[in-house]
């Protein structure tokens, strides 16, 4: 096994232990914006999309690569933007009502 | 010396995001969360644009405005719209990742060791399969696609023997990378396979089903990260994947079935035989002015809301009577079942959009020992979460599944349409309860008319 192996695989398996324990926190009122924040999060696809794109290798990988960034853009903006939208409406008693 | 910073900023997007999902954990440090989690995805691009190996902007640029001018609307859509609207933002975040993986791998082939190759195939199924399982679930939810499952003979086994084969073409192109031919069928049978991964799957088991999309589509991240090397697309994809996972449990135990059953149980289909075998049952029907009366006289009013509340639109009436009955002096609480409506969170967000405070929505545990002390329990729009038969009918389909205890409630009101049954498919013994009392109609007529009744009787 190569080392970058070794240590991606590390990396990956304590990063899903702290999501485990950092997920099991969030209490069910927050489910909803928690499953946009994640969608938002894992638009982090984003970074191999740009390479894709930007090296212009081939006519093919420019494409995809174009599509990718376009479909990780919607995520990212939409994501976070609706998530700070939901997040601004849960208000506690007596406060700030119309 | 670019190349020596970019590792740093990567680690620090990393930090971020952990920390957003951290203070994600309570309502009054969340939106701090959502900053920060913006701070590390500009980070993350940020950085990535600054790497040398990039040649051109201008297809970048392009894709950023385009992606902005279709991510913008899509988080204007309304809160009743947020199941299909995720639904469809996983479809996206899933196809990003496949398309990647497909350009990667025209780019490299065959020069791929077999490590690499092995995350790629595993990049590009989870990506595609998930993309089209995404569509799917997001044509049921939109109501494009029949809500209700669609089986046919052989079905498991025609799911297992395609995913099989799409496994057995991904070890084949490990092995090989070289076999470029290969590479279109294994992406096809992907997509065949997310399709034909929904089409069994009923509305009722959506919220499961979206976190398992979400779970996949972090994990299609994760997999690109051990493709390019990168460990901040590892712990992104990771932390999202880990997310979806303890999301589609916590929705199982709340239905107390296995992911198996989910996936391949095709629950929800009507069961006619069942249904016409049942002798028509008496049920006592109330008009929404006696419901108001019932109300007004009531101290502690429970309301339990349902997807039928959501498909009405009735979340800004039920605020309505919220305010008429707490001014009148009578408390009124709000019972969240896990399950309830299409996604997780679903009915919480529906009622913070229509300004109710979050202190008065209680979680099931919680609201389950104030039952016996309310006077009304108002159901509106849920079915299958308030049967009774769940506790003691072992031949029932949802028995052990865990219920909101609205039976024990001095009296239960139900705000239906008909007698139809839920999603489910069996008939609720709550409804011929002597203390249950149904009021037959539109959710949202129904709770403006009993507004309307309280308001004008004082």
């Amino acid at each position: 096994m190569s080392m970058e192996l070794e240590l991606g695989l590390y990396v990956f398996v304590l990063a899903t232990f702290l999501g485990f324990q950092v997920i099991r926190r969030v209490s069910p009122l927050l489910h909803t914006p928690l499953m946009s924040l994640t969608n938002a999060i894992s638009a982090i696809a984003v970074v191999g999309s740009i390479l894709v794109a930007g090296e212009q290798k081939t006519t093919l990988s420019t494409v995809l690569g174009t599509l990718a960034v376009t479909c990780s853009m919607i995520n990212i903006v939409g994501g976070y933007l609706i998530t700070y939208r939901m997040l601004r409406m849960f208000k506690k008693s007596g406060k700030g009502r119309s | 010396m670019i190349d020596s910073i970019i590792p740093l900023i990567y680690l620090a997007a990393a930090v971020s995001f952990i920390l957003a999902l951290m203070w994600l954990s309570a309502v009054a440090t969340a939106r701090r969360g959502v900053i920060l989690g913006v701070a590390g995805m500009a980070l993350a691009v940020g950085g990535t644009l600054l790497k040398p190996e990039i040649e051109s902007y201008r297809w970048i640029a392009i894709a950023f405005v385009a992606g902005t001018a279709i991510g913008i609307p899509m988080a204007m859509m309304p809160m009743t719209a947020v199941p299909q609207r995720t639904a469809l933002s996983h479809a996206f975040g899933a196809l990003a990742a496949a398309l990647v993986g497909t350009a990667e791998f025209y780019l490299r082939t065959p020069n791929l060791d077999r490590f690499t190759m092995g995350a790629l195939s595993l990049e590009v199924l989870l990506g595609f399969l998930t993309f089209t399982a995404s569509m799917m679930a997001f044509g049921k939810l939109q109501e494009i696609l029949p809500t209700r499952p669609i089986t046919y003979r052989g079905q498991n086994v025609i799911n297992l023997s395609l995913l099989g084969l799409a496994a057995g073409a991904g070890a084949y192109l490990t092995a090989r990378p070289e076999a470029t031919w290969l590479f279109p069928v294994f992406g096809a049978l992907a997509l065949v396979f997310g399709v034909l991964l929904i089409i069994p799957i009923g509305g009722a088991d959506m919220p499961t089903v979206i976190s398992l999309l979400n779970s996949y589509a972090g994990l299609a991240a994760a997999a690109m990260g051990f493709v390019l090397n990168n460990k901040l697309l590892i712990i992104a994809g990771a932390l999202d994947g880990s997310s979806g996972f303890i999301l589609s449990v916590i929705m199982c135990r709340a239905m107390n079935r296995s992911f198996t059953n989910v996936l391949f149980g095709a629950f929800g289909q009507v069961q006619p035989d069942a249904l016409s075998e049942k002798e028509q049952r008496a049920v006592r029907s109330a008009t929404p002015e006696e419901a108001a009366g019932i109300l007004q006289a009531a101290g502690l009013v429970i309301v339990v809301p349902g997807y039928g509340m959501a498909v009405a639109q009735a979340q800004h009436k039920v605020r309505e009577l919220y305010d008429v009955l707490t001014k009148a002096g009578i408390e009124v609480k709000f019972a969240i079942h896990p399950v309830a409506g299409r996604m997780p969170g679903h009915m919480n967000v529906l009622l913070a959009e229509a300004d109710i405070p979050y202190d008065k929505l209680m979680e099931m545990e919680d609201v389950n020992s104030e039952f016996p002390q309310a006077d009304v329990a108002l159901v509106i729009g849920a079915n299958d979460v308030t049967n009774p038969a769940a506790r003691h009918d072992r031949g029932s389909p949802i028995y052990g599944m865990p219920i909101l205890d609205v039976d024990r409630a001095r009296t239960v009101m139900v705000v239906k349409r008909s007698m139809s049954p839920g999603f489910a498919g069996i008939d609720n013994e709550l409804y011929y309860m002597d203390r249950t009392l149904m009021v037959f109609g539109d959710a949202k007529g129904v709770v403006g008319n009993i507004v309307k009744e309280l308001s004008g009787g004082r």
